[in-house]
């Protein structure tokens, strides 16, 4: 199946941000964000986007 | 052997020669080696061999016979076609894809090449017969000349003027210049892309360009070139290296941005310079009459 523009994934370190339909992945440090946002964005071919410092998104173009 | 058999074979030389001349492999790598060109060379030989043929046919006064043309009119839009399907079939496996509007261009491009032969073919015959060999070899060079001539376009250094910029980022924002070309998250991926990429913008020269190179089509027939002439810094799984453009909305220039393996101003402004203007992204708004019928008021 081919997804065109839709939001593989939300990546936060802040739980209070966060809801809702995609899937989430909470992070303890930037550090463990960063490093799981890179791995969600090889494996999903998505590009991993941010929206503020403390929360990124998996968008698949 | 009849009286036509010299003409004939006159023109269908000629026009397949035409055909030769403008089959050319350049960096499109299009047709590719051999293969395609033998495509190519073949139906160019039809093509003369109708336009050749349909002389001595009017001259016998078989005027039915010219509805040969019809049958190779459609047997070139085939030729179209046939492009088409093979290069959409293809760009969807290529780096940076073409895009529509360069596919349509290069479909376009054959099915016309096509006529000129056919022309030639044509002209070539018909001046033999008429006049003699000499003046259907000066026909048929002429030929040669105009259908050189009506195959080059214009290119885009001729419409808009090419700048160095350098990209910067915002935040996750990534801009060239002043204008924003997208959010990239990750440290990693801002690293590799300041490291690597390379910015341009493109000042439109006139009103009229300003509409042409914001054709979405023209814009991906620049990334699919310079990515092909300089390399490109990207494999597949890592979406965040594309080469994108973004228009200005205020004044209609183009921010590139670019990932070449060859970092090469010089080169790289030679390489968008040389891109041809696509034939379906041309739009002429100062051409309109109800546009410049205000102006006279």
């Amino acid at each position: 199946m081919m997804l065109e523009k839709s939001i593989l994934a939300v990546i936060t370190t802040d739980r209070q941000k966060v809801s809702g339909g995609a899937p989430i992945f909470f992070c303890e440090s930037k550090k463990e964000l960063e490093y799981v946002a890179s791995n969600i964005e090889a494996i999903t071919d998505g590009i991993a986007h941010a929206l503020s410092e403390d929360l990124f998104i998996i968008v698949k173009h | 052997m009849t009286e036509y058999t010299f003409p004939i074979v006159f023109g269908v030389v000629f026009g397949t020669i035409s055909r030769i001349i403008m089959l050319r492999t350049d960096y499109r790598q299009y047709p590719t080696y051999l293969h395609g060109k033998i495509i190519h060379l073949s139906l160019g030989f039809i093509a003369a061999s109708l336009g050749a043929l349909a002389v001595p046919a009017i001259m016998e006064k078989e005027f039915t016979a010219v509805t040969l043309l019809t049958v190779a009119a459609t047997q070139f839009r085939d030729v179209r076609n046939m492009e088409r399907n093979t290069l959409t079939e293809v760009d969807s496996y290529e780096l940076v894809s073409r895009g529509k509007t360069y596919i349509e261009g290069i479909a376009v491009s054959f099915e016309s090449r096509n006529y000129l032969v056919m022309f030639t073919g044509f002209l070539g015959t018909l001046s033999f017969i008429i006049w003699n060999v000499f003046a259907a070899i000066i026909v048929a060079v002429i030929c040669l000349i105009v259908g050189s001539k009506l195959m080059s376009g214009s290119k885009i250094e001729d419409i808009v003027d090419i700048e160095q910029s350098k990209i910067s980022f915002d935040g996750a924002g990534l801009y060239v210049d002043n204008i924003y070309i997208m959010n990239i998250g990750l440290e990693e991926r801002k690293e590799e892309i300041l490291k690597y990429g390379m910015g341009f913008i493109l000042t439109p020269k006139n009103i009229n360009i300003v509409t042409t190179i914001g054709n979405l089509g023209q814009r991906q027939a620049i990334l699919h070139d310079v990515s092909v002439s300089l390399g490109v810094f990207r494999d597949s799984g890592t979406p965040a290296l594309t080469p994108l453009i973004k228009r200005d909305l205020d004044d209609g220039r183009l921010g590139v941005f670019i990932l070449p393996q060859i970092r090469d101003v010089a080169k790289a402004k030679s390489v968008i310079g040389s891109v041809p203007v696509l034939e379906s992204a041309v739009r002429m708004p100062s051409e309109s009459k109800s546009l410049n019928k205000g102006d006279k008021v």
